[in-house]
């Protein structure tokens, strides 16, 4: 179906109106419809991915509580406040996961399952503390293979302990 | 200037086709790591002043460095370039779409000469240590951009917590801070309508599928790319496993449809081929959508055998070469979409007798 007003670029935005119980359908193009004043949602803009992360983090709370925490909680780093992350899905700096880190944790878990890092340290800590980190994460996947009951996969990961542990000594 | 040869020449080394293994249907791999510096806004906050700070102490950690990949690596910031050069970068894959709609003297990329190892600097993440490689390559790409990542920390102070690991601008990256990916031609899974079952079930496994120049891109010629969604709870180990034995449990799906469309519908698939083969040689005026599935059913033909004398890195360099940037920079001059059209038929004209001639 092309579009009521130009004629050459199909009809994508479809409305009826009732006027006096008479009912009229119009159907137009997008380029058209903004020209006649309408407001055309644009659905990609809205569900996407700052403004979808940005509603995880309105969620947790009740909106009294939200109005409270924007007002008073910013990042004592970049200055940054709970509401801008919400409306951007962006953090302000490194410190911001310290100042909101009971907010964060719900919306970590929603997003990867999980909120817990379990791979790569950096090594400047020092080779000891890099292959403790190690252990420590390998333990949580160790937990959670036996869980998931992938008994082969904790075996291998039992092994990988053992071998770290044997670099402590 | 060495890096120059990314503007220059249309092949960078994820298309060598001939290097890597499935490559058939795994055209390319790509490890993504996010790495933000310490207390430094993230690059979205920063005005030029810090800007101009959080690049020199990056560009100051490159320089010092005793890694010879890094040393061999050219620094290209975007003020630099001109909108053009810029999108020819994403047209090759090599930095997102975002990244490129920016001039800005901080930010840019660092990048070997072959685009093998790419690291954007300021795109959302102070850096994003990229490696591409031809076919499934995973752990190789991981090795690569591992050795980056360590060597450039020896002189930057990462951002990193205990339990989050590696902080990042986007919740979504925290943690390894990985992506891995790999991008996939599948005519045989489209052909055969199983699209949306496939790849519903890879988004239960914490994967996401794409088009292939990432978030929000549409699938064009085929083309899919296949990458993890989670970055917590698993190592990087884990996610590469994973996304490795989801990716060969495609590539069989795909070559087993592919094998049962040789024996059921031999001439209907060999037409199709010759028809695409056809055009391609012969047609004056090509527009990108066409031409993209077009080169899609010359590749299937190639990889199947039925086309002889083609090489699949030809074909790799001909869906880069054929997007209007690169298009407009081997014209030497701007070209509205007709213009381009005509050229695009052209330069796969043109490539299709040389690699034939070969």
């Amino acid at each position: 179906m092309y579009c009521e007003e130009c004629k050459q670029r199909p009809a994508t935005v479809h409305f009826t109106q009732v006027y006096n119980g008479k009912t009229v359908e119009t159907h137009l193009c997008q380029q058209c419809y903004a020209q006649k004043g309408g407001i055309i949602f644009d659905v990609a803009k809205q569900l996407s991915l700052p403004n979808l992360l940005g509603s995880f983090f309105v969620s947790n709370y009740n909106l009294q509580d939200m109005k409270s925490l924007s007002q008073n909680s910013s990042c004592p780093n970049c200055g940054i406040k709970l509401s801008d992350i919400s409306n951007t899905g962006r953090l302000g700096c490194s410190q911001c996961y310290t100042a909101f880190e009971k907010e964060l944790e719900p919306t970590l878990r929603r997003v990867h399952g999980d909120s817990r890092h379990v791979g790569k340290v950096p090594a400047r800590g020092g080779e000891k503390i890099m292959v403790k980190k190690k252990i420590e994460g390998l333990k949580y996947r160790l937990q959670k293979a036996i869980a998931a009951e992938q008994y082969e996969k904790a075996a291998e990961i039992r092994d990988e302990i053992k071998n770290a542990e044997k670099q402590l000594d | 200037m060495k890096a120059d040869n990314l503007l220059n020449s249309n092949f960078v080394r994820w298309m060598a086709a001939d290097e890597g293994p499935e490559s058939d249907i795994v055209v390319s791999s790509r490890i993504r790591l996010a790495r933000n510096l310490d207390l430094v806004p993230f690059s979205h906050l920063l005005d030029q002043e810090d800007g101009k700070k959080c690049l020199k102490e990056i560009e100051n950690a490159w320089r010092k460095s005793d890694n010879k990949d890094l040393l061999k690596m050219e620094l290209l910031t975007f003020n630099r370039l001109t909108a053009l050069e810029r999108q020819m970068l994403v047209e090759k894959h090599l930095v997102s779409p975002n990244h490129a709609e920016s001039d800005d003297s901080f930010r840019g990329v660092l990048a070997n000469v072959d685009g093998s190892l790419v690291i954007m600097i300021n795109e959302e993440d102070h850096l994003r240590i990229q490696c591409f490689l031809p076919g499934l390559q995973l752990e190789e790409c991981y090795r690569q951009a591992q050795k980056i990542d360590d060597d450039l920390e020896k002189n930057l102070n990462f951002a990193f917590d205990d339990i989050r690991g590696y902080l990042t601008s986007c919740p979504t990256n925290v943690g390894t801070g990985m992506r891995a990916s790999v991008m996939l031609h599948l005519p045989a899974i489209v052909f055969s309508g199983q699209t949306n079952h496939i790849f519903h079930n890879i988004a239960q496994l914490g994967m996401t599928v794409r088009g292939i120049y990432g978030e929000g891109t549409e699938v064009v010629g085929n083309f899919f790319q296949l990458s993890n969604q989670i970055t917590m709870g698993q190592s990087e180990e884990d996610i590469i496993d994973n996304l490795n034995s989801i990716t060969i449990r495609v590539v069989e799906q795909e070559r087993l449809i592919r094998e049962r469309l040789k024996e059921e519908m031999k001439y209907q698939l060999e037409d199709r081929v010759g028809r695409a083969f056809g055009i391609l040689s012969s047609a004056r005026v090509l527009n990108s959508n066409e031409a993209m599935a077009l080169l899609s059913d010359v590749r299937l033909g190639v990889d199947m055998g039925i086309l002889a004398k083609i090489k699949p890195y030809a074909l790799n360099e001909l869906v880069v070469a054929i997007r209007p940037a690169h298009l407009q920079k081997k014209a030497g001059k701007e070209m509205d979409a007709f213009h381009r059209d005509v050229k695009r038929a052209e330069v796969i004209q043109e490539r299709l007798a040389q690699t034939r001639g070969q």
